[in-house]
């Protein structure tokens, strides 16, 4: 099974590299973006077909390594085959 | 005073802070590998160096700190045992969760190497009995994140608590956003847990002890940390 955990940064927290990405498009002249806030996306393969099982094992996995919850949330997508 | 050094893949000050210990302390410390699961009987001092744990992947010191050596440097420090992280240690101590908050991305998104000033906002504890409260020592950093930040609770707790140790400072002590080279919270560039006996530092004290090195001021922390256990003894 197919699993998708995207990771970003909570509002107010300063997102440095978000801000220098929202610059380098300002300069691109891509027009109309407001901001930037850059994440991380983890594609994870699951095996089996349990899709509650699936989904707190992947609660457990964000909690312990994939996010920092000081900063980050995060969220679950368990997918089909 | 017998210490011990953490040592995981990818570390770079691992023997810079082992040869610092072995000048002031006058022993060896022990260097103990990240997959072992027990720190050396009767170790004193615990310190997790500086450098990029496993490439910096995930976050600064995410995968280090579940490394299984963590679980018994946890316990050493819930017995009250002193635990100095430095750099990517302090990464690796924040991730763990024996210090609050995070080290985000420096404000300016520069990697910073070079010599910073530090006010030593304390001299009652284990780490900074070697200074004066108040004192200015010039301390070399080297990250790209050390820009400190933690909740408004948390910030105010540090405060209130008295648990920053070290602060970015102008030469003569002034706390200004123009000195605060990576945008830190407050200027904060160390600070100590609850109990006192873990602290967490960006900057490398390691990297100042010797006369060849240009400047000794780094050298207070170690002596400190010795007169300790000898006061303890």
């Amino acid at each position: 099974m197919k699993a998708r955990v995207t990771v970003t940064l909570k509002p107010g927290i300063l997102d440095p590299q978000g801000k220098a990405i929202e610059g380098a498009l300002r300069s691109l002249g891509v027009g109309g973006v407001t901001s930037v806030r850059q994440g991380k996306v983890f594609d994870i393969e699951i095996e089996g077909g349990d899709r509650a099982g699936a989904e707190s094992a992947l609660k457990s996995a964000a909690d312990k390594l994939l996010a920092n919850t000081v900063i980050e949330n995060y969220r679950i997508e368990v997918g089909g085959k | 005073m017998k210490s011990a050094v953490v040592v995981f893949p990818g570390i770079n000050r691992e023997r810079d802070m082992a040869r610092a210990l072995r000048l002031i302390s006058g022993r060896d410390p022990a260097m103990v590998w990240h997959a072992d699961s027990a720190l050396p009987v009767g170790t004193d001092l615990v310190v997790i160096p500086g450098g990029f744990s496993y490439g910096d992947y995930l976050r600064c010191g995410a995968i280090a700190a579940r490394a299984p050596i963590m679980d018994a440097v946890r316990a050493f420090a819930a017995k009250g045992g002193l635990v100095l992280a430095v750099c990517n240690g302090f990464q690796i101590a924040c991730e763990a969760g024996l210090l609050p908050g995070v080290l985000m991305r420096n404000a300016q998104l520069r990697f910073i190497c070079r010599d910073i000033f530090l006010r030593v906002e304390r001299s009652d504890t284990p780490f900074t009995r070697g200074y004066n409260a108040g004192q200015v020592i010039r301390i070399p950093v080297a990250h790209g994140e050390g820009n400190y930040i933690a909740d408004g609770e948390t910030i105010a707790r540090l405060e209130g608590e008295g648990r920053v140790l070290f602060r970015y400072s102008s030469p003569d002590g002034i706390i200004d956003p123009n000195w605060n080279h990576n945008g830190a919270m407050n200027g904060i560039a160390g600070i100590i847990n609850e109990r006192g006996n873990v602290l967490g530092m960006m900057p490398h004290p390691e990297n100042h002890v010797e006369a060849s090195m240009g400047r000794t001021d780094g050298r207070g922390l170690f002596a400190g940390l010795v007169d300790h256990f000898k006061a303890a003894a």
